[in-house]
């Protein structure tokens, strides 16, 4: 690994209720994390513990309150234009065709619309939507809906690409299937990943390395495995091999302390 | 759940009530067809309720003549005006509003107090500004129809998700594309709920700037009737312009369906 394509160096968010201000919570602290340039990184955690405050961080959608945030060694401001986002739930423009979504990126970005198309048609099939451009979101499957939003995200081929939770709404079969399919996109494009999700199966089959967060508030990484199962992986297969228990053991170990803080803290406010 | 009713079957029956409701119209206002049993006088329910039948010959002698169209011609002006740049204007103004938190949170009062106001009052202050002919009965139908465009603009802008708007910007939209591409669209599901009641508004500026003087408009034929208890011509004319309110509405359903054909429907599923 020579190149960090993401760096995020102490960062602290912390929220203030806007109606009363003495009501703080922080959600993220003092947490540094790195992703090299072609490294398939997955952050797990308990519920609610700030995951998806992280990606906004190195999204640029949400400034943190300490901490500096670098892409490819420069600083961030703003919005961060080497980065591709998919969303935990939908969040494709209903209003447009499933083609029309994944040509909105190249759009915005003044490409030729007829070069667009094509573009996107060529993508819509690599996702196995060949036939159904034209539909719209509420007619498509939820399956269909995550293949939409990656070709959306992948046609303007980020250098990063952050994900959150992007399958954890679909079933075990499709989910698998989108998986692996990811996993091809990946090996063929080999850009740096930053996934979230809180199933550690999914991260250990996927990843390249696995960060552990605690349980919020203040949520930080308490460990960093790396994960050595050989490539290509197919996520069904992989999850019987001998090693992939192992590291399964070891991580969950360190998880399931958090995940059970993160419980008792959930009954507690609730 | 039963089985939906055929369309064929419905609107016969929709017709059936039509009929229904004028032929009892007729029979008790008809001076000859029923002993009269409530007025003294055998013409005078027709004279408070006005005949069916005298009612429809006014409508066809209004059109055979042509006398009618000046009259509908100017009231439709007036209604279309209206309804156009009151829903450009509450277009417009309800996306800044929404979209500068800043002056909608200044002028957030005004705004209620506006809308609180009972505007129909204003039309003799417009017919000084504006003058007997067309713009005033134009404004007055401007400040009804641009606040219910208006507020749903500024509900659906601020409805937007999140995530669809935060998607966008990765995607790399700028202010202007998140205008067009999110926030306007978004914003039409809003816009076309509150067009048909708009339409039915517009209509209301327009006769009611007419009946307080005007020179020419349906509102004006009305006026004239009721002046010598023409019963008959007053009711035509609340006739022709309900009919003409309807195919506004239906004018605004067909854009409507031809626009927002991305929106779900319910009861997709066809029985074979």
């Amino acid at each position: 690994m020579t190149e960090c394509a993401l760096e995020l160096e102490r960062i602290t968010c912390t929220f203030v209720s806007r109606d009363d201000p003495g009501q703080r919570y922080t959600a993220v602290a003092d947490t540094s994390l790195r992703v090299g340039a072609g490294e398939f990184v997955s952050v797990v955690g308990p519920t609610g513990c700030g995951k998806s405050t992280l990606l906004n961080v190195a999204a640029g959608l949400l400034e943190p309150s300490a901490g500096r945030i670098r892409v490819f060694g420069d600083p961030l401001a703003g919005i961060n234009r080497r980065a591709g986002y998919m969303f935990q739930s939908d969040a494709l423009m209903p209003w447009r065709s499933a083609l029309g979504n994944v040509t909105a990126g190249l759009e915005f970005h003044g490409v030729d619309p007829g070069q667009a198309r094509a573009r996107a048609e060529e993508w819509l099939r690599r996702v196995g939507l060949g036939g159904f451009g034209d539909r719209y979101p509420h007619q498509l499957s939820g399956g269909m809906r995550k293949r939409t939003a990656l070709a959306q995200t992948l046609i303007l081929d980020p250098d990063i690409v952050l994900m959150d939770e992007p399958f954890s709404a679909l079933d075990i079969q499709t989910r698998q299937l989108m998986e692996n399919e990811l996993l091809e996109l990946w090996a063929a494009r080999r850009k740096a990943v930053l996934f979230i999700t809180h199933d550690l199966d999914e991260a250990i089959a996927l990843s390249d390395r696995v960060v552990v967060l605690s349980a919020g508030p203040a949520t930080r990484p308490i460990g960093d495995f790396a994960i050595d199962l050989p490539r290509p992986r197919d996520v069904a297969e992989i999850r019987v091999s001998p090693r992939f228990i192992e590291l399964h053991a070891a991580i969950w170990a360190v998880l399931r302390d958090e995940v059970l803080k993160g419980y008792a803290q959930q009954r507690l406010h609730a | 759940m039963a089985a939906p009713t055929p369309v064929w079957r419905l609107r016969l029956y929709q017709a059936l009530v039509l009929v229904a409701v004028f032929g009892a119209w007729h029979v008790l206002t008809s001076p000859t067809l029923l002993p009269s049993w409530y007025f003294g006088d055998p013409y005078r329910a027709a004279f408070f309720f006005g005949e069916p039948l005298k009612i429809f010959a006014r409508i066809w002698q209004w059109f055979a003549s042509g006398e009618i169209f000046v009259h509908l011609g100017v009231t439709l002006f007036e209604t279309l005006m209206a309804f156009a740049i009151g829903t450009l204007a509450g277009l417009g103004i309800g996306m800044w509003l929404a979209l500068s938190p800043t002056a909608s949170a200044i002028l957030d009062p005004y705004i209620k107090a506006l809308n609180s106001m009972p505007r129909v009052i204003l039309a003799p202050i417009f017919a000084v500004w504006f003058g007997l002919g067309v713009w005033s009965k134009i404004a007055l139908g401007v400040t009804l129809v641009f606040f219910i465009v208006f507020f749903n603009v500024y509900q659906g802008v601020r409805e937007v998700s999140p995530n669809v708007l935060a998607n966008a910007r990765m995607l790399g939209a700028g202010p202007r594309d998140l205008l067009r591409h999110v926030y306007l669209p978004s914003a039409t599901s809003w816009v076309f709920s509150s067009l048909h009641t708009a339409v039915g508004l517009a209509f209301v500026g327009a006769v009611v700037g007419e009946y307080l003087g005007s020179a020419r408009g349906v509102g004006y034929l009305i006026l004239q009737a009721e002046g010598t208890f023409d019963i008959n011509t007053v009711f035509a004319g609340i006739v022709v312009l309900t009919v003409f309110a309807l195919l506004l509405d239906g004018a605004v359903g067909v854009v409507e369906r031809r626009l927002m054909k991305w929106q779900p429907r319910q009861g997709e599923t066809e029985k074979l």
